[in-house]
C-alpha cells in the first residue's frame, strides 16, 4: 500500500521479522509448500527446461526490440477501440488513472491484484481523490483491511496465518453476527466472497494489472485463480489496465510459450484457472463487459535499465519463483524488504527503482547460494545482477565504513601474492593451534555474529593455495 | 516532449538504436506476421481419443467433474441429472447460442432464461469454443451467445464441449481465432478456463469457490 519504502532499514526490519513468532509459523508454509509443488509440476513436463531457455530468449528477443513492439502494441489497441496512456513515473501513472475516475463520476474502484497498482501507490492516490478503491483477491483484500503491503508478489498475505484472518474479518465486518463460527478457512473464503461481490456489482470502474501484453493483437492477458480479476473486469463501465512496458509479447503463441512455464514456476500448477484475453471495449454483439478500456503504460524507470548490466531483470515474468526457493526471504518475509518486491527479483529491481542509495542492503541480504536463478523460469542470473549492485555501491562509497576497511585490507594483500601466501598460511597455523582438540571455534573476537548462532569450523592445515599446488604437482606425476 | 515520445526515445537511447532502424522493423514484422509455434509439449498430441483422454484426466486433476453423452440431445438430461445430484434448483441461465437454442431442455424438466447474469443465477450453461488437452482447459469467448458474466458469477458453471473440439494446444484455439475474426483480431473476452474458482491465500490451503463458480461441469459429446 505504501510507496514510502523502508528499504534503508532492512536490517532492522530483519530483526524484527526473525523476532516475530507470528510471522515465522507462516513462513514455515512458504518453506515448504511451494518448492515441493514446482518441483513436482516440473517433473511431470519433460519439456520444461527447453520451455524455460524458450522464454529466455523470447523475452530478450522483446526487449532488443521494444520500442517497435509498443508502437506495435499501441496501434491494435487504438483499432479495437481502446485507449493507451503513456506514464514516464508512479506521480504520472496515478495521476492519469484518478483523472480518469474522477471524469467518470467514479466512486469506487474494484481492483484485481497488480504489483505495478502497488509500485505507482494506486490506492492512496485514489483514497486522497475520495475514490474507494477496493482489493478483490483475497489475499489482497486481506491486508488491505489491516493496512498492510503484500509480502509475496503471488501470495500476499503469505506472512499471515489463518487465526490472523479470522481475527481481522471480525474487526472489521461488524455488520455480521458476532457468533457466526469462522473457524475453517472454508468459512473465512465465503464471508470474503459475499461481502466483495456486491463491491463488485457496485464498482464503477474496474483496475487490472497484465501479465502479458500481446503486440499482434492489442491483448492484455491476466492469469488468475480466484476470477476476481475477470468480475473487475466485465461488471464495472470501465476497464482500466496498468502494466508496464516490459510486459510486451510478439503473439498469442508467445503469450502461449510463457503460460506454460508461469503457472508451473509460481504456484506449481499446470495452469492457472483464468487465463484471460481481454480486447478493447465491449462490441455491438456484446451483452455485458466493460463499455471503455484503457491501457496504463508504466515506464517508472525501465527503459533506463535497458541496455545496462541490469537488463535482463526486465525478463522477469513476476512468478515469484525466486523468493519462493530464498532462503533470506523464508527467514524474514517480504515486508523486511521494505518496498513493493521482495526476495531476490525484489534485491535487484528495487535498487533500479528507487536508488541504490535506499535499497542497498537488499543485494547484500543474499548468501549467493544460487536457488533462485536454478528456479527462474527465464532464467535471471539473479547472483550476477545482486554483485553489480553490491560493486555500484562501493563504487559510490555507500556500504559501510568498516566493510570498506576491511576490503581495503584485503586487497592491499591480494594485490601482493608472496605476502598473501604467507600471512594466509601464517593465520591458518595460527587458527588450528588456537582450536587444537576441538577442531572448532564457540566464540571467536570480531565474528561473534557468527559464532553467536553456531560453531565455527577450524582451519585443518594448509590454506587452499597450498592445497591446489601440492594437487596440481602430483597429477603432472602421475602418467 | 510527451510522454509516450519520451519513452520510445529513452528506450532507443538505452538499447542504442534510433527510430527508423529498418531491419529491426523489419524482423519485428515477420514474427507477428508468422506468429510461430514455440515448442509443443509431447502431453496432448496424438489422435482424437488420446486428446480426449488427456483432456478428461487433466480436467478432473483440477477439479472439474465430466459427464459424456453420444449426441448434444441428451446433454439436457445429463445436466438435469446433475443440478438433482448436487440439490440444486432445475433452472439455467444461458446465452442466445443456436447450438444451445435448439437443445430439449424442457423434455428435460429445465427451466431457461437468457442473457448477461447479474449475480443472482446460481446456474449457467455455456457451449465452449474448444477444448485444450495439454492442461483440460476450456476455451470460451464473448458475445450474446456467451456473455462473460454466465462464466463467473453463478455458483455452478455447466459447459458442453464436443469432443471434435478438443485441441491438442493452446495454440490451435489460436488458429480458430484467427479464422473466425480475422487475423490479428479478436473478441473482447478470450476465457481459458482450467478447473473451478480457488484461492490458497489463507495459509496455502486450497479452498474452492473463492470468487467464480465453486463448480465446473463439462459435458462432452461424442468420442
Amino acid at each position: 500500500m505504501t510507496v514510502y519504502p523502508s528499504s534503508p532499514q532492512f536490517k532492522k526490519n530483519a530483526r524484527a521479522a526473525l523476532a516475530d513468532g507470528q510471522l515465522q509459523k507462516a513462513l514455515g508454509n512458504v518453506r515448504t509448500n511451494f518448492i515441493a509443488k514446482r518441483a513436482a509440476v516440473a517433473d511431470r513436463l519433460p519439456e520444461f527446461e527447453a520451455l524455460r531457455d524458450q522464454a529466455r530468449d523470447l523475452r530478450d528477443h522483446v526487449l532488443a526490440h521494444l520500442d517497435v513492439y509498443l508502437e506495435a502494441y499501441e496501434r491494435k489497441v487504438l483499432e479495437s477501440g481502446g485507449h493507451v496512456h503513456w506514464v514516464r513515473t508512479a506521480e504520472e501513472a496515478s495521476r492519469i488513472i484518478v483523472d480518469l475516475a474522477k471524469s467518470r463520476g467514479a466512486r469506487s474502484v474494484a481492483k484485481g491484484k497488480s504489483m505495478v497498482s502497488e509500485e505507482i501507490g494506486l490506492n492512496a492516490a485514489l483514497e486522497r481523490a475520495g475514490i474507494k478503491a477496493v482489493e478483490t483477491d483475497l489475499g489482497e483484500y486481506i491486508i488491505q483491511l489491516r493496512g498492510e503491503a503484500p509480502s509475496h508478489i503471488i501470495a500476499p498475505a503469505v506472512h499471515l496465518n489463518q487465526e490472523d484472518v479470522e481475527a481481522e474479518f471480525r474487526r472489521v465486518h461488524t455488520w455480521l453476527p458476532k457468533d457466526r463460527d469462522l473457524s475453517e478457512p472454508e468459512s473465512l473464503l465465503a464471508e470474503a466472497r459475499a461481502e466483495l461481490r456486491a463491491k463488485f456489482l457496485a464498482a464503477d470502474i474496474g483496475v487490472t494489472g497484465a501479465n502479458f501484453l500481446v503486440a499482434e493483437t492489442g491483448t492484455s492477458i491476466i492469469v488468475t485463480n480466484e476470477g476476481n480479476g475477470d468480475l473487475s473486469q466485465i461488471l464495472p463501465r470501465v476497464h482500466v489496465v496498468v502494466a508496464s512496458i516490459e510486459k510486451i509479447v510478439p503473439t498469442l503463441e508467445d503469450a502461449a510459450s510463457l503460460l506454460r512455464v508461469l503457472a508451473r514456476s509460481a504456484t506449481g500448477q499446470e495452469m492457472s484457472v483464468y487465463t484471460t484475453l481481454s480486447t478493447g471495449p465491449r462490441r455491438a454483439e456484446d451483452v455485458d463487459g466493460p463499455q471503455e478500456y484503457h491501457v496504463v503504460l508504466v515506464d517508472n524507470g525501465r527503459s533506463n535499465m535497458l541496455g545496462s548490466e541490469f537488463e535482463e531483470m526486465l525478463r522477469c515474468i513476476r512468478c515469484g519463483a525466486c523468493m519462493n526457493h530464498c532462503p533470506v526471504y523464508h527467514a524474514v518475509g517480504g515486508h523486511a524488504y521494505g518496498w513493493v518486491y521482495p526476495g531476490p527479483m525484489g534485491a535487484v529491481l528495487t535498487p533500479s527503482l528507487i536508488g541504490v542509495d535506499k535499497a542497498g542492503h537488499l543485494p547484500n541480504a543474499s548468501t549467493f547460494c544460487g536457488r533462485c536463478e536454478s528456479v527462474c523460469p527465464v532464467r535471471i542470473p539473479l547472483p550476477k545482477l545482486m554483485r553489480h549492485w553490491r560493486e555500484r555501491e562501493f563504487e559510490r562509497h555507500l556500504s559501510p565504513a568498516v566493510s570498506r576497511a576491511f576490503l581495503g585490507l584485503w586487497a592491499f594483500f591480494a594485490r601482493r601474492p608472496a605476502l598473501y601466501r604467507f600471512a594466509t598460511g601464517l593465520t591458518m597455523r595460527a587458527l588450528a593451534w588456537a582450536a587444537r582438540g576441538k577442531g572448532r571455534f564457540t566464540s571467536l573476537p570480531l565474528a561473534s555474529g557468527w559464532t553467536n548462532q553456531r560453531d565455527l569450523p577450524a582451519p585443518q592445515g594448509q590454506t587452499f593455495q597450498a592445497q591446489w599446488k601440492a594437487h596440481q604437482a602430483a597429477r603432472r606425476k602421475r602418467p | 516532449m510527451s510522454a509516450r515520445e519520451d519513452i520510445l526515445s529513452n528506450v532507443r537511447r538505452s538499447l542504442g538504436v534510433s527510430g527508423i532502424d529498418a531491419p529491426r522493423r523489419a524482423s519485428v514484422e515477420a514474427r507477428l506476421a508468422a506468429h510461430e509455434c514455440g515448442i509443443a509439449p509431447q502431453r496432448g498430441q496424438g489422435d482424437a481419443a488420446a486428446r480426449l483422454k488427456m483432456f478428461v484426466e487433466q480436467a478432473q486433476a483440477v477439479a472439474t467433474s465430466i459427464g459424456h453423452v453420444a449426441s448434444v440431445d441428451e446433454a439436457p438430461v445429463l445436466i438435469a441429472e446433475f443440478l438433482r445430484a448436487h440439490n440444486l434448483p432445475a433452472r439455467l441461465r444461458m446465452g442466445d447460442d443456436a447450438r444451445l437454442r435448439d437443445l430439449p431442455w424442457g423434455a428435460a424438466s429445465l427451466e431457461i432464461s437468457h442473457g448477461a447474469s447479474a449475480g443472482d443465477d446460481l446456474n449457467s450453461v455455456s457451449f465452449a469454443e474448444a477444448g485444450v488437452a495439454e492442461t483440460g482447459t476450456l476455451a470460451l469467448v464473448s458475445g450474446a451467445h456467451n456473455p462473460t458474466t454466465l462464466n463467473f458469477l453463478p455458483d455452478n458453471h455447466i459447459v458442453i464441449l464436443r469432443a471434435s473440439d478438443i485441441e491438442a494446444h493452446y495454440e490451435s484455439v489460436w488458429a480458430r481465432l484467427r479464422e473466425r475474426y480475422g487475423a490479428g483480431l479478436m473478441p473482447r473476452t478470450v476465457n481459458l478456463v482450467t478447473g473451478p474458482s480457488r484461492s490458497a491465500d489463507i495459509e496455502q490451503k486450497l479452498l474452492l469457490g473463492a470468487h467464480g463458480p465453486r463448480r465446473l461441469h463439462v459435458v462432452i459429446v461424442g468420442d
